[in-house]
């Protein structure tokens, strides 16, 4: 209850002994400063560490349409298998709860493009919007294929660096919005984007799955499906999930085109899974190792919390003494140094979240480090670290302050 | 006012007991001016915890404005304390970060009265005796005496039933403990109870009544003209 003569009688307490204020907020808030920067580090290491070594997305599983090579029912070999749009509904449908990200993709190598007055040869993707995450490429201005543009089979198209450095000399700001030529087809230019997985990823023109199909007249072909599945942690489970998805929508395929089960060109999958272990590994061991960091430095402020709390209580049995003869109640001694020590603890620790974050805002702005890439908390746990540390202070103030509640008067007013 | 029948306390020393009161029989009227006398360890001290409450007897009884002090959880300690009784100490037990106001004003804060009345209240007593001038100074800028009146305000400030004051010029020097002693006739003779545990004998003849405590028990109980403290300053 809040009970405003009692926070005078606190912050006259807290406002007259600025020394030991003073050092207590410095504890709590230093303890706070550090854990923050801490966890900041932690976080762009990493992002940095995980950048480093990423370049395709390691959990997707593309299902490719082939040439069969085994008869099969009658049928002979050499048959050329294409999916078409009910397929790819078909096991999306089917799996929905287990897939993550999902698209087709249909390429076309010779995109002869022109703009003004340059010109260029690259690969034509006809793709879907989750594209951007199966790729693994990030957008550096305007934005990727939308829902809508896939319905409305719009002329856009998202453009890789290749043609941006060929095209637009590498002004990618300026080419969002412009009209390019594809085939002597005209498309806007919607969007640019990067990707790291080499050289070949960056001669890539993303255009909707919708148009390229109207374009190639394709109605009845639609390319390959791609997929993740949810995040799992462990690798073996994960590996297995998406084998087992990957043969399930495999053979399902196989038998609708009357593929014979044994061809292995007929319809085949490709399961990047199978060659991520050291990448689930490394994101595994990282997780454990700034787990353990972050654990460690929340008990070491704990501990520095609660220490001083300890030292300010027995620093004040006798002032607890005093006020037991003159009528307080173990209640109100319990009351009153708990609500100076969570007073402290939130204001101080707020200080410090908050130089923290700052701290870490000049790092992020000012340093480049090629292992350390974005040293940022998330908000969210920069404000359970607090509430937990305030806690603990209360805690820790709390056993103190009930063991001094009880101390009888007499005994704390003994002179020494 | 105070009414105690066979009072016996005892604290454990290792293995053995040691018996401090052994069947004490008091009783106090309203408006005494009673002095506890007797040599280290005859037990006036830990009588005197027990009387205010801050210590409580193994056997025997004890009223104190007809209420039975007996068996109090914490919480009615601390009201009883509250209400009914106010302390000085030897060693002042001032809270150094308050100044003498504030100091005066504690008791009132523990009984919910608001802080302008609180303050009100403590500027009179702290007049009374002698220390307006001083409110706004903390502990650590008074004189020993000046401490001791400050302490006395406060014990007055709850405008409780009892004084109880533990060798409340033991600390001070002759001159200042006769100005103290001074004071607390002036209270006396407005009509409070005050019991006070003292050594000095010249203190003692300051009272209205003696009471002689050895090896705890009460060996004698007399009834003196006091000694006018003015006289002596």
């Amino acid at each position: 209850m809040f009970n405003i003569e009692r926070w005078q009688e606190i912050f006259e307490a807290i406002s007259k002994n600025k020394l030991r204020t003073f050092l207590t907020g410095l504890s709590v808030s230093s303890g706070i400063f550090i854990l923050i920067i801490l966890l900041g580090v932690a976080e762009g290491l990493k992002k940095g560490i995980k950048k480093q070594f990423e370049q395709d997305i390691p959990t997707k599983i593309q299902i490719f349409p082939g040439t069969t090579s085994k008869g099969f029912k009658g049928l002979n070999p050499n048959r050329r298998i294409k999916f078409n749009t009910s397929d790819y509904a078909h096991v999306t449908e089917k799996y929905k709860p287990e897939i993550q990200y999902q698209a087709t993709n249909l390429v076309k190598y010779g995109g002869v493009t022109t703009y003004e007055d340059k010109n260029g040869n690259y690969i034509l993707y006809g793709t879907m919007p989750d594209n951007l995450f199966l790729a693994n490429a990030y957008l550096i201005a305007g934005r990727f294929i939308s829902e809508k543009d896939l319905k409305n089979k719009a002329k856009v198209v998202v453009l890789g660096q290749r043609p941006i450095k060929d095209l637009f000399d590498g002004d990618y700001k300026a080419a969002i919005g412009k009209i390019i030529s594809i085939n002597s087809i005209k498309f806007k230019v919607i969007g640019v984007y990067e990707d790291n997985g080499g050289e070949r990823q960056d001669t890539y023109m993303y255009i909707p799955h919708s148009t390229i199909t109207r374009i190639y007249n394709l109605t009845n072909d639609i390319g390959r499906m791609e997929f993740t599945l949810n995040p799992i942690e462990d690798y073996t489970t994960a590996l297995n999930k998406a084998e087992d998805f990957a043969q399930r929508v495999t053979n399902q395929l196989k038998a609708k085109y009357s593929v014979h089960p044994d061809d292995l060109k007929g319809v085949r999958y490709y399961n990047a899974l199978e060659g991520g272990k050291s990448f689930y590994m490394l994101n595994f061991g990282l997780k454990i190792f700034f787990w353990g960091i972050g654990i460690l430095t929340l008990i070491s402020g704990i501990v520095g919390v609660s220490n001083i709390m300890l030292i300010i209580v027995k620093e004040r049995t006798k002032e607890i003494g005093i006020r037991k003869a003159l009528g307080a109640q173990p209640k109100a001694i319990v009351n009153m140094i708990l609500h100076e020590s969570i007073f402290i603890t939130i204001i101080s620790g707020l200080i410090g979240l908050f130089a923290g974050i700052i701290i870490l805002d000049i790092i992020n702005n000012n340093l480049e480090i090629e292992f350390l890439l974005n040293p940022t908390v998330p908000f969210n746990v920069a404000v359970i670290t607090l509430i937990i540390l305030i806690i603990a202070g209360a805690i820790a103030g709390y056993i103190p302050a009930r063991h001094a509640s009880k101390i009888k008067p007499i005994v704390a007013l003994r002179d020494e | 006012m105070i009414e105690i029948t066979d009072l016996h306390k005892s604290y454990p020393v290792g293995n053995r007991k040691l018996h401090v009161l052994k069947g004490i029989n008091f009783s106090a009227q309203e408006g005494e001016l009673i002095s506890i006398m007797g040599s280290s360890g005859s037990g006036k001290s830990t009588f005197l915890n027990i009387l205010g409450i801050l210590d409580e007897g193994d056997e025997g009884k004890y009223l104190l404005d007809n209420t039975p002090i007996k068996n109090l959880s914490e919480k009615v300690a601390a009201n009883y304390r509250n209400q009914f009784l106010g302390f000085i100490f030897q060693s002042f037990n001032l809270i150094n970060y308050k100044t003498a106001l504030d100091n005066v004003a504690l008791p009132l804060y523990y009984q919910g009265v608001n802080r302008k009345e609180r303050l009100e209240k403590s500027l009179f007593y702290l007049e009374k005796v002698g220390l307006a001038d001083w409110a706004d100074h903390l502990p650590s800028e008074l004189s020993g005496g000046q401490k001791q009146r400050v302490a006395i305000a406060r014990a007055l400030a709850s405008d409780p039933k009892v004084l109880l004051a533990d060798e409340p010029t033991g600390a001070l020097d002759t001159k200042t403990s006769y100005e103290v002693m001074d004071l607390i006739q002036q209270i006396n003779d407005e009509g409070k109870t005050i019991l006070i545990v003292t050594h000095e004998p010249d203190i003692a003849k300051m009272t209205k009544r003696i009471v002689h405590l050895k090896d705890g028990l009460i060996i004698k109980d007399e009834r003196i003209e006091p000694v006018k403290a003015m006289a002596n300053v």
